[in-house]
């Protein structure tokens, strides 16, 4: 379960009184937070200290005002900070004047280069390139291999003159890769090499060799978002031995934190420019400096959440439900059933509920949830009659007896779960009134976060399935009022 | 003449390394030695009985670039400090307490001959995506195979592309039976009728290879679950390794927890460690979940496997 930074820095300055700024304790604890977690999210050392630097000198000016927790104003200037750093050198792939463009992918073993090959081949396909693959790991068992059935899979030629395991020069198949794209008028040439170590002087060279026979236009540092504090030793490696102009992130559908990207970014400068999240060819796309931000201090990442729940709840279910909510319709036990099924396909509730800011504060809730829950609330539900899901009211005493008979459950455990379903009604409610509880105020969202935290949206969703163990949570005062009927587009016009 | 002997022998042995699979002894040290820096710059420091503040606070440094993490260094420190105020020298106190940090119960060794009623053993290898354990399923079959145990490898990874071809050049390449399945195929039944094999051919050793996976697909670990169980219906699973990229950081005791609820793991391999991580969150995970490193992958040649050696591995975090 995240222990989030913003949980901590809250329950720091829990007990935070009066007026004026922040003492030098106050600040000195922050820092100390601050830095243990970053090195927790892979933050390599020496660029925790730099970001603990800045912080505390912004902290300097914090003002501590009655009943406003300073942690928000911290948490804010910290993210700031991260997103500045990371999205610093942004930029898009570099397409050659005279084609073709020539990308070349490195890393460590394992990093995910050969997946990545195939990845930007459909994504470069679909932007309407005419790629080719070309294969260079002459050394690891098969690889070739395994670029020619990615290849395959994509729908793109490959250039595999030798076999790899052990034969074959991956210098003059790049050579000629490059000089075949040329003459079959391929505009984008993608050559996949071996994996090798930063320590390793003889492949080093290799690679060197490899660009110095291609003259990339873009030398892609491919590196796993699981690295610790090696990734700087590496990437300072690479940077030396053969040089890249630009890093891509891998297996981000794990829960590392990532700090490795803020190291590269910070130290070595050049931009992290897509994002690998994903086994399948399409799990691929650019990468966005906010959503790292969220990621590396523990926040989770929201709006990949949200767009996951997005593709497991259906986007028609989505918009249904706005459109339910907007016509004033009140949140029924048969959108609960829905909101329940959705989440069962997107995997571990508890793990889902952890990815939420403000987790922390709902902790108990979600260890108390119990996966087969939804099982059984499934089986209650669908004990009932369709007009007792629209109007759970009627629900008296015979009827429940009977839903509980049917079901094959308990009573009371049909009363538990109108308790339940009542809390998240009223917090589907309030969602829809424009209110969120438990997001810290000031919080810049990464766009379509609004849309996906009103009541009909996919997180709204997935909270309001959690009913009642919200409804707990200190509520944050909206201050501006919109205008809109639109429960969405009103969260998106009161900046939430 | 016993003398002589020994050391043709050992010349041998060296020789047949060196120019087995060009250089690769050699090419080893050469990888090793810059990532023994780091060590050596602490013992360098550590002069007098104390330590001052700008010490310790190195010392605290090294040990997070090792990747060992903020609460393990912190323990760490702390029982330094602990030994240190009984009279230990510094250096001395370090290496007790990193060596008390790594110190397990169970054995790091693993069977690799059947049991005595004919049983195979049956060793299942996990973990996510890119850490190694195919490469580290051929190496384990070669040691096997040279120790002169008769070895079955199940291709148990249905999923990723030429995944099966891959494991199938290291079991050529080691000597083993290889069991394998169409793509897409069911790993539980491939597990399954690897076993099988083996006992009806009276093999000794079960290496069941099994797709990569990151922790957080629920339905991927409930997968492994059943793989586990499929394969009990045909013998006892003796190890369930976990293989570990020693570039891991924090994420690594995350996987090491969450594969560990879905199938007991017995032990890790930590992968590259010829390269410049030091793979110190395996002290985490030994301290927090009781789960022994039992061996060390130091390169991409077939012999590239050595058993875990306690003193090795802080001497690589030290010296």
């Amino acid at each position: 379960m995240f222990d989030s930074l913003s949980d901590r820095l809250s329950q720091t300055f829990a007990t935070l009184r009066g007026k004026g700024r922040l003492s030098d304790k106050d600040i000195e604890q922050t820092c100390t937070e601050i830095r243990e977690a970053l090195l927790e999210a892979d933050v390599a050392l020496s660029v925790v200290n730099g970001v603990v630097e800045k912080v505390r000198e912004r902290s300097v000016g914090v003002q501590v005002t009655p009943g406003l927790n300073p942690s928000q104003q911290i948490i804010t200037i910290i993210y700031e900070e991260l997103v500045a750093v990371l999205g610093g050198a942004a930029r898009r792939i570099t397409l050659a004047k005279r084609p073709p463009t020539v990308i070349m992918l490195a890393g460590l073993q394992g990093a995910g280069k050969t997946t990545l090959a195939g990845k930007l081949a459909m994504w470069l396909k679909r932007e309407g390139h005419t790629p080719l693959l070309v294969a260079c790991d002459l050394q690891r068992p098969n690889a070739v291999e395994q670029l020619a059935q990615v290849a395959k899979q994509v729908g793109v030629p490959i250039f595999s003159p030798e076999p790899g395991n052990g034969v074959g020069d991956p210098v003059k198949v790049a050579r000629d890769g490059v000089e075949l794209a040329r003459t079959k008028l391929h505009d984008v040439v993608i050559v996949d090499t071996a994996g090798r170590l930063g320590v390793d002087a003889e492949l080093m060279n290799q690679a060197s060799k490899i660009r110095d026979a291609i003259s990339p236009d873009e030398i892609l540092f491919v590196v796993d978002a699981m690295i610790g504090q090696d990734a700087l030793t590496t990437a300072e490696a690479f940077r030396d031995g053969v040089g890249f102009t630009g890093v891509v992130l891998t297996k981000l559908d794990g829960d590392a934190r990532g700090g490795a990207a803020l190291s590269l970014s910070s130290v070595i400068g050049k931009p992290i420019m897509f994002a690998s999240s994903g086994e399948k060819l399409s799990d691929f796309d650019l990468f966005y400096p906010e959503r790292m931000a969220q990621r590396i201090l523990g926040m989770g990442d929201v709006a990949s959440l949200a767009e996951q729940a997005k593709r497991a709840i259906g986007g028609d279910e989505i918009e249904a439900m706005e459109a339910k909510f907007a016509s004033g319709q009140d949140f029924t036990l048969t959108d609960f059933l829905k909101q329940m099924q959705g989440l069962k396909q997107m995997g571990s509730m508890s793990k889902i509920l952890g990815m939420l800011p403000g987790a922390a504060a709902m902790k108990k809730q979600i260890a108390d949830i119990d996966e087969g829950e939804i099982v059984r609330v499934e089986a209650i539900i669908q004990s009932m009659t369709p007009l007792e899901r629209e109007n759970p009211k009627i629900l008296n005493g015979s009827r429940r007896a009977r839903i509980a008979q049917g079901s094959g459950r308990k009573v009371s455990e049909v009363n538990s779960l109108m308790e339940r379903f009542t809390g998240a009604q009223k917090m589907m409610r309030q969602m829809a009134k424009g209110g969120m509880p438990q997001l810290p105020p000031g919080m810049k969202m990464p766009m379509g976060m609004g849309g996906a935290m009103g009541p009909g949206g996919a997180m709204g969703q997935g909270m309001g399935a959690l009913g009642g163990g919200f409804g707990a949570g200190k509520q944050t005062p909206q201050k501006k009022k919109s205008k809109s009927g639109n429960p969405a587009k009103r969260a998106l016009e009161e900046g939430r | 003449m016993v003398l002589l002997k020994l050391f043709l022998n050992v010349c041998a042995r060296l020789n047949r390394k060196v120019f087995n699979g060009s250089g690769r002894l050699f090419r080893r040290r050469e990888k090793l030695e810059p990532s023994q820096k780091f060590g050596r710059r602490l013992r360098a420091i550590f002069t007098s009985g104390k330590l001052d503040q700008a010490e310790w606070d190195e010392l605290e440094a090294t040990l997070l670039g090792a990747d060992v993490g903020t609460s393990a260094t912190r323990l760490i420190l702390a029982d330094m400090r602990e030994r240190m105020s009984r009279k230990d020298e510094p250096v001395e106190a370090l290496r007790a307490t990193l060596l008390a940090a790594l110190a397990c119960e169970q054995t790091r060794d693993i069977e690799l001959r059947k049991s005595a009623d004919g049983t195979p053993r049956v060793l299942l290898i996990v973990g996510v995506n890119g850490a190694g354990k195919t490469t580290s399923v051929g190496k384990l079959a070669h040691l096997a195979v040279e120790e002169g145990a008769q070895v079955v490898i199940a291709a148990a990874d249905t999923f990723r592309a030429a995944a099966t071809e891959q494991v199938e050049t290291w079991a050529k390449r080691a000597g083993a039976q290889l069991i394998s399945g169409e793509p897409g195929g069911d790993p539980a039944a491939i597990a399954f009728d690897a076993v099988k094999s083996a006992k009806e051919s009276g093999a000794d050793l079960v290496l069941v290879d099994t797709a990569g996976r990151l922790h957080t697909k629920v339905d991927l670990m409930n997968e492994l679950g059943k793989v586990r169980r499929v394969v009990e219906k045909g013998a006892a699973v003796d190890e369930i390794l976990l293989v570990l990229d020693a570039t891991t950081g924090q994420n690594g005791l995350t996987q090491a927890k969450v594969f560990g609820e879905a199938v007991a793991l017995t032990g890790v391999i930590l992968t590259k460690l010829d390269g410049s991580a030091r793979g110190g969150i395996i002290i985490a995970i030994q301290q927090e979940l009781g789960i022994p490193v039992k061996f060390v992958g130091l390169g991409e040649g077939i012999d590239d496997l050595a058993p875990f050696d306690a003193e090795l591995f802080v001497e690589g975090i030290l010296s």
